[in-house]
């Protein structure tokens, strides 16, 4: 193919755009969202959860995690009646492939309880962050300016949770973006959409229409240590208080 | 899973804070406890100590090029490193690390090392020759004039710099404490005697260290070690760290009183995963038997010799116990979880960018600082211009 100057000119800035186009991953436009409008969160519902690890696999595949770290991940607690304080928890790798079979006449009880990112409003991760990499977004989602982080690891340290790891290949933190790509676009989080028993909602608690209102007027919903004082953003419907 | 007894969140299995974040709270504390030294005969005028003044000053110095040095090899990506001088976080305790170190390197160690020696570097600029002559005459920023009105205002200058100092060497090494004690996610870091414990802790392994850098530098010498100054060194090495071990005491106590919901967790690790380095090296070994030994120095007469070999004894074993006490906290606080139903291990590596041979080669590069230093600024009076043009 002979390709003249005048068409070369033509074609390389085309080619640039193009190829521009492929290093973002072409993303989609999201014109009509108002960060201003929405305040997001999870509902966690502890009594739906069956522990099939859907949500886990949903995130790791959505997120591109890499093996051994958890944006999300399920524990199984047992607790019997006389170790309230000290349950057994388990959670291989992070609940992915579900759970062993509980063995049969076990005593106490067994429950799932899926962990993530509690978006907290006075996030610890964020006020440690040296450059300010990690931040919460107007409509209350804690994330993190991957170019700009420095890989310090000092918000992992910060977070009570457990929830930040130091991505393996790209040395900056990582944790739950509660699928910001997704939900700025209307969709629900990854984790939600795969859940097969609704045990994770996600909630905008600026939208007066949302269920969440109705399901927190009419449940005992907690967080996690609320000593923390964090603003956790992740309600769990049923929590146990040997739960941490 | 490897290393793990009970239950860990899944993504604190990997530790995050490796032995080079123990080097760096390690070195800093040299760093401030040399500075408190020296300031000992330049404020509080213990003139017994003077022999140990520039040699401390040059120590502060040394450790404190080196400080910054694990913390950058540490970083996922050390070349956005300047962002905390050009962007920093306002909220976050480590953004203020550059502006500390900053503050303490330029105003307060190297100006004052500046004033102290301006005299010398000027007599040095038009005695000696070739490079040398170069360097002193760099060193001496232009600024010539040592008449005696000229030495007063330095000599005035530096006492107001070493004045400002010790509230920055404070500062600095406090403020590392305070990295580690406002975290309230980590039980056993989370307490706000940890920037006290901290700064006495470093002042007791800066003296030891410019103690046994006197003593190893006069040996080498073939000069006589001043008796009165390291007796002196030695008495207020022991009063702080009594002071050190009674804060880090009354911490245990009152943790093992209060026993909150971390204290089963915490207890249990102390007793099995860092039994050896905290009960054992740090507490035993490194603070019970020196302060023992100094005790005995204190009131029984003891011959010179002996002395010597007890202060050479207790001098490392400080630095044993602080670099123990810096392991105990940067790496016991991540060896729980903060589920508190679980341990992990650390699993030190050997040659990679945050193994062992990088955290020795960055314990030893002060010591190659400090011989530059030494040879280009000598500290001890009786050496004459012609030796320091010779270059010995």
């Amino acid at each position: 193919m002979n390709i003249s100057r005048r068409h070369l000119l033509v074609l390389l800035p085309a080619a640039a755009v193009a190829w521009k186009h492929v290093l973002a991953g072409t993303p989609q436009d999201s014109p009509n969202y108002q960060m201003s409008e929405h305040w997001w969160g999870m509902l966690i519902d502890i009594p739906k959860c069956i522990g099939c690890g859907n949500c886990v696999r949903a995130c790791q595949t959505e997120n591109d995690v890499p093996d051994g770290f958890f944006r999300t991940w399920v524990e199984r607690y047992h607790r019997s009646d006389i170790h309230l304080e000290n349950p057994e928890v388990i959670s291989p790798d992070g609940g992915k492939e579900g759970f062993p079979p509980v063995p049969e006449g076990a005593e106490g009880d067994y429950f799932f309880v899926p962990k993530m990112c509690n978006h907290c409003s006075d996030s610890p991760c964020t006020q440690v962050c040296p450059v300010g990499a990690t931040f919460i977004s107007p409509d209350g989602v804690v994330l993190i300016d991957q170019k700009y982080c420095l890989g310090c690891a000092y918000c992992v340290q910060a977070c009570p949770y457990g929830c930040r790891y130091i991505h393996p290949t790209k040395k900056v933190a990582d944790k739950c973006t509660l699928c910001y790509h997704r939900i700025t676009k209307g969709l629900t989080t990854a984790c939600c959409e795969a859940c097969p028993t609704g045990a994770r909602q996600l909630a905008d608690l600026k939208n007066p229409n949302d269920p969440i209102h109705a399901f927190l007027k009419t449940h005992s919903v907690q967080v996690l240590k609320p000593q923390m004082a964090t603003g956790a953003k992740a309600f769990y419907n049923g929590l146990d208080g040997s739960v941490r | 899973m490897n290393g793990v007894v009970g239950y860990m969140y899944p993504n604190e299995v990997t530790l995050y804070w490796s032995v080079l974040i123990v080097l760096y709270p390690f070195i800093t504390g040299l760093v401030a406890g040399a500075f408190i030294l020296a300031s000992l005969e330049r404020v509080f005028r213990v003139e017994a100590v003077k022999p140990t003044y520039r040699l401390a000053l040059l120590t502060a110095l040394a450790f404190l090029l080196d400080a910054p040095l694990p913390l950058q090899l540490h970083l996922g990506h050390p070349e956005r490193s300047p962002e905390m001088y050009f962007t920093p976080h306002s909220t976050s305790a480590m953004a203020m690390f550059g502006y500390v170190y900053l503050w303490y390197l330029m105003a307060v160690l190297v100006f004052e090392i500046w004033l102290d020696y301006r005299r010398d570097i000027v007599l040095w600029s038009q005695e000696s020759k070739g490079l040398l002559r170069v360097i002193y005459k760099i060193m001496s920023l232009g600024s010539s004039n040592i008449s005696e009105r000229s030495l007063h205002i330095d000599e005035r200058v530096g006492w107001v710099v070493t004045l400002v100092g010790i509230p920055s060497a404070f500062l600095l090494h406090g403020y590392v404490g305070f990295i580690f004690g406002s975290l309230k996610a980590n039980p056993w870091w989370s307490s706000p005697l940890m920037p006290v414990v901290f700064i006495f802790s470093a002042m007791v392994s800066g003296i030891a260290a410019v103690m046994l850098i006197y003593m190893a530098v006069t040996k080498l010498r073939r000069q006589s070690i001043d008796m009165r100054c390291i007796d002196t060194v030695a008495m207020y090495m022991f009063y702080i760290f009594i002071i050190d071990f009674s804060l880090e005491m009354l911490d245990l106590v009152h943790r093992i009183y209060e026993a909150d919901e971390s204290f089963r967790s915490l207890d249990f690790m102390v007793h099995t995963k860092l039994f050896f380095s905290q009960i054992v090296v740090q507490i035993i070994i490194g603070t019970l038997v020196p302060l023992v030994l100094l005790f005995i120095t204190q009131v029984a007469r003891i011959r010179e010799v002996i002395r010597k070999r007890i202060y050479v004894l207790c001098g490392c074993l400080i630095l044993i116990s602080v670099f123990a006490m810096r392991w105990n906290v940067v790496i016991g606080g991540q060896l729980f979880s903060k589920s508190f139903l679980g341990y992990t291990t650390y699993k030190m590596d050997l040659v990679t960018r945050e193994g062992l041979f990088v955290a020795i080669g960055l314990t030893i590069l002060p010591l190659v600082f400090l011989s530059v230093l030494l040879k280009l600024l000598p500290p001890w009076p009786e050496k004459t211009l012609h030796e320091v043009a010779a270059g010995d």
